[in-house]
């Protein structure tokens, strides 16, 4: 009988983890034992200590770079920056979750349980305050985030991807208004999800397979064993490819890259617009940190045989984002296409394997966020008596009601489309340099081409708010209460400087840009 | 005084204005006017200090300024002029104030807020000023991008007729050609060792195929910029629709990015796809020249009509630039001033007669010069200048193209003289149409018709004139300041002048 030895733990380096996993435990006692009108304010406190606590964390850890728990966790330089970029994102992404005063109540629904439609449901939209729960829902899901990032095994990575998948899920659901909307949106998604975390699982189930034939090393789906096999291994590569595609699928469908890509415009217009800003800034992080560690740590040595693929992937992104979002009559679901094409130019950063292309795409995907939380800051604001107005028609003439929050949005929009002196043309910069360097030209030169595609929606909503008068419908933007403020503020702020001065972030992400083994 | 930071206070002191006019309330509107005007004659000021600063036999490159921006990527702020950076600087020192004056009530007419109006104005000053005094391409890159920002506000907020259109098409074919350029600019970097600086990328060698793709991502850019055919087909619409102020402008100075572009960076940067592609330039040029003075005899609508007329103007320019002989080069330059000064003058004053008549319609006039008989007679001039009348200043770029082209490519030099046959074609015409003949008796019952020219108009057209004549007789103290600068492009090309051929003269003399 052997012993059984237990791996060693460093939990200081686990902190951010722990910290808001507990964060979302005490949650859920808080709404067991919290009277319901003191909740909202415990909660929300509560997350956002929790919070800025694991990013005081992740600061202190700055210098780590150790592989922990048995192998299962590796904390080094991407790990801890994407950590850091998703906690960051996800205090924005709280400031507008638990905004209550643009909307009483807050944008969630009180009582999820009730059938929407009916005359309860009607009653319980006039301002009944929202569900608390989402705070500890959106603390385990940045807690699965952070685990995401870090993930040195593919089984961990797999658990993690599924603790933050499944609030996620439950989140969507969750919108006070056009609630058969968001139910519809959160099925939507958690079908589909499902699916994709199969095609993980198997993906997974395939690459331990593959290890098996090392000579002289047991089977294993910790990324130096899967590395080891990927060079040594002289068993037929069928596995290895099966099992990376399967994985790249379940990776790419939470990335929302082509042709995985199709639930991200009906869950970005149903979920509640706080929950599809934290979607699009902080999935996305997430969901490109695990992409990138897993191939570039993992599968480093097939690169010649996965490059090609991931390459036609990444155009067909950046095509069907560009193309549809032409097309697009929602605010929402025009966000949504521009992040897919998003993911696209991001998929070139990660084609690029070197130290630069992994710098840039952590620029480009901690600018991003801002930019998208910000954009959808503002979306909540714009609204009449039934909640937000997200039909393009309703926007037109926004500049002459409330010029503010048009330029504003004007400015956001103008980064997207990758003017100049905003944050979107440092990261476009950020990926394409490095990708051209590693004779990518073609994914660069398609990713200029469907730069121009899509500065033509970007152009058509600022041409709806400026140029055209404003109508009978044209809503007003309401007064945003300070946690929106703040949020926007922020958002805003961080697009601007990031395009002005990149040179500190860049210093950090090329600092933090090698992973551990 | 060469040591003061001229190009750096150049660039930002109009963003500076324009962030105090577009604090003015909008209750102000004379306030900000004012104000707007005042800032803008303070950065002419500047830049005739440093017009004389310049010395002329110095160093090709002079007043560099370099402030470390991004130093990961090697971004710096760094400044520097030429001959002909300097001359397309005094251009919109000299148009901006005149432009704002001549644009005094433009804004009203819109309902939208005046002092944005003039903000914009200046910030689009800062951003032209910028684009020709970078010497770092990235920085050049950002500036010509940005440009097109208030450009884009100035057409689609105080515009006319399909303004919407108009500022969505300019926007959306400017934006095209910068991301061409800037896939272009990454690949540059790339190769260029990463760097952005001018000089070193200048004295840096490309393979052959990797610097013909560069030089077409350049190029195309500028030609969507300049424009030059088959690039063209937004200039007429943007022109058209744009407040005649911010029309001179474009037409005057922001197209003048293009060919600017060309000279400073495909020409050096490239110089064997240069030579290379420049059979298909000159092509270009050519048809440019002939088909876009063939439209504008067609034109019916007069800010369209002087939008084809400065396509055609473009073309001369093109074929100066790519024939690579310093005449030819020396004529493109100063083509790119005096054509800002004429096309510019002749935008000023089309947008008088249309602001009076509230039309820009060619057949709601007629007859005209019985009304107003001094704007008819400005009109008049500036259409001269236009076709390039000798004793106008362009009459000596245009000669200077034609007899610098004619030396290495007599095809190219015959054809392109029709042009100026077209030009007296178009200019003529319209004005015989507009101005001359039997009065419409419509005009007599508009209001504004009634009234000639103000004296803030004429305060408006008399700088035109004045240095249109003067530079028609006396150029040279502007050609001694492009020539250094069009040498050194052509030494950069690889091409020298051909020698005079003697014999042949003799030959025929016998």
């Amino acid at each position: 009988m052997t012993e059984l030895k237990l791996p060693s733990i460093d939990y200081a380096a686990l902190a951010p983890i722990l910290i808001m996993l507990g964060a979302a435990l005490l949650g859920v006692l808080v709404e067991a034992f919290v009277p319901r009108r003191l909740r909202n304010v415990v909660q929300l406190g509560l997350a956002l200590v929790a919070m800025l606590a694991a990013i005081v964390m992740v600061i202190l850890n700055a210098d780590d770079r150790l592989i922990t728990v048995g192998g299962a966790i590796a904390i080094d330089g991407p790990t801890l920056f994407l950590q850091g970029a998703i906690l960051v994102l996800a205090v924005m992404a709280l400031l507008l979750v638990g905004e209550r005063t643009v909307e009483r109540g807050g944008a969630f629904v009180a009582h999820a349980a009730v059938t929407a439609e009916s005359a309860e449901d009607r009653r319980q939209a006039e301002g009944v305050g929202g569900a608390t729960e989402v705070y500890p829902l959106m603390s385990f899901a940045i807690g699965g985030m952070l685990i995401f990032v870090a993930a040195n095994d593919l089984l961990t990575m797999f658990i993690a991807l599924e603790v933050f998948s499944l609030p996620l899920y439950l989140l969507c659901a969750l919108a006070r208004r056009r609630r058969l909307l968001s139910q519809e949106a959160a099925l939507k998604y958690f079908m589909l999800g499902a699916y994709a975390s199969a095609f993980f699982l198997f993906g997974v189930a395939l690459i331990y397979g593959f290890t098996s034939g090392i000579p002289g090393r047991g089977a294993g789906v910790d990324f130096a064993t899967v590395h080891a096999a990927v060079t040594e291994s002289p068993s037929s590569p069928v596995l290895l490819f099966a099992g990376m595609a399967l994985l790249a699928i379940g990776l790419l469908f939470k990335a929302a890259a082509a042709p995985f890509h199709v639930w991200t415009p009906d869950v970005y217009q149903g979920a509640p617009t706080p929950i599809t800003g934290f979607m699009a800034a902080c999935t996305k992080v997430a969901a490109f940190g695990a992409l990138l560690r897993v191939f570039h740590v993992a599968f480093a040595g097939a690169s010649w045989d996965f490059t090609p693929v991931l390459g036609a992937i990444a155009v067909l992104t950046m095509l069907v984002g560009a193309v549809l979002a032409v097309t697009q009559t929602d605010i929402k679901r025009l966000l949504a296409y521009s992040s897919i094409a998003n993911a696209g130019y991001l998929l070139v950063g990660v084609l690029a394997p070197s130290r630069e292309g992994l710098s840039g795409t952590m620029f480009y995907l901690a600018a991003y966020g801002f930019s998208v939380l910000a954009a959808f800051a503002v979306v909540t604001l714009v609204r009449d008596a039934d909640g937000e107005a997200t039909h393009l028609s309703r926007w037109a003439g926004l500049g002459r009601r409330s010029p503010f929050f048009a330029a504003i949005f004007t400015f956001i929009l103008l980064a997207f489309a990758g003017i100049p002196l905003t944050s979107g043309f440092t990261s476009k910069f950020a990926v394409f340099g490095p990708a051209l360097e590693a004779n990518q030209a073609w994914l660069v030169i398609a990713g200029v081409l469907t730069s121009m595609v899509l500065a033509f929606p970007y152009l058509r909503v600022v041409v709806m708010m400026w140029l055209s008068e404003p109508g009978e419908s044209t809503p007003t933007v309401t007064v945003p209460g300070a946690l929106t403020s703040a949020a926007l503020v922020i958002g805003v702020l961080a697009t601007l400087v990031l395009g002005v001065v990149p040179g500190p972030l860049l210093d950090l992400t090329t600092g933090a840009a090698e992973f551990v083994r | 005084m060469s040591n003061f930071p001229f190009l750096s206070v150049l660039t930002v002191a109009p963003l500076v204005g324009a962030l105090v006019v577009a604090l003015l309330p909008r209750s102000r509107p004379d306030l900000a006017k004012l104000v707007a005007f005042g800032w803008s004659l303070l950065v002419l000021v500047l830049s005739v200090v440093m017009w004389f600063a310049f010395s002329t036999g110095g160093d090709r490159f002079q007043f560099r300024e370099s402030y470390p921006w991004i130093p990961n990527w090697g971004v710096n702020f760094t400044f520097e002029v030429d001959g002909i950076a300097l001359v397309m600087l005094m251009l919109i020192a000299i148009l901006v104030p005149l432009v704002i004056l001549a644009s005094w009530h433009d804004a009203e007419a819109s309902k939208r807020s005046v002092p944005a109006y003039f903000a914009l104005l200046l910030v689009l000053e800062c951003t032209m000023i910028g684009v020709f005094a970078a010497a770092d391409v990235f920085l050049f890159y950002v500036f010509f991008e940005v440009m097109l920002v208030p450009m884009y506000f100035l057409i689609g907020s105080y515009g006319g007729h399909q303004r919407q259109y108009a500022a969505v098409k300019f926007f959306l074919y400017s934006l095209v050609g910068g991301l061409f350029m800037l896939a272009a600019v990454i690949g540059l970097w790339v190769v260029g060792g990463k760097t952005f600086d001018w000089q070193t990328l200048s004295q840096a060698e490309f393979a052959t195929d990797t610097a013909r793709w560069l030089f077409l991502g350049f190029f195309v850019a500028f030609a969507i910029k300049a424009p030059f055919f088959p690039f063209h087909t937004w200039l007429p619409d943007a022109g058209g629709a744009a407040p005649a102020g911010a029309a001179a402008l474009l037409v005057g100075v922001l197209d003048k990015v293009g060919t600017f572009g060309i000279l400073r960076y495909c020409l050096p940067l490239f110089p064997e796809a240069s030579r290379w592609f420049a059979p298909w330039a000159l092509a270009l040029g050519v048809i440019g020249i002939i088909y876009a003075a063939l439209l504008a005899v067609g034109q019916n609508d007069l800010k369209r009509l002087v939008s084809y007329t400065s396509i055609a103007h473009f073309g001369f320019i093109g074929v100066g630039i790519f024939a690579f002989t310093t005449q030819a080069g020396t004529g493109a330059v100063l083509y790119m001033l005096n054509h800002g000064l004429a096309t510019g003058l002749l935008f000023l004053v089309v947008g008088m007669l249309i602001a009076r008549r509230g039309s820009a319609l060619i057949s709601d006039f007629g007859g005209a010069g019985k009304l107003v008989p001094v704007l008819a007679g400005v009109l008049f001039f500036a259409g001269l200048a236009s076709l390039a009348l000798p004793g106008t200043a362009p009459f000596v770029s245009e000669f200077l193209v034609l007899i610098g082209t004619f030396t290495v490519n007599k095809p190219v030099a015959v054809i392109a003289t029709l042009g100026i046959i077209l030009a007296a074609a178009y200019v003529l015409w319209m004005v015989q149409r507009t101005t001359q003949g039997t009065l419409n008796p419509a005009l007599t019952e508009v209001e504004g018709m009634r009234r000639d020219l103000t004296l803030r108009e004429k305060v408006v057209v008399a700088p035109l004139i004045a240095l249109i004549v003067l530079l028609g007789f006396y150029p040279k103290p502007v050609t001694d300041v492009i020539n250094p600068a069009v040498q050194a492009t052509m030494q950069d090309v690889g091409k020298s002048d051909p020698a005079p051929e003697v014999g042949s003269v003799q030959e025929a003399a016998k």
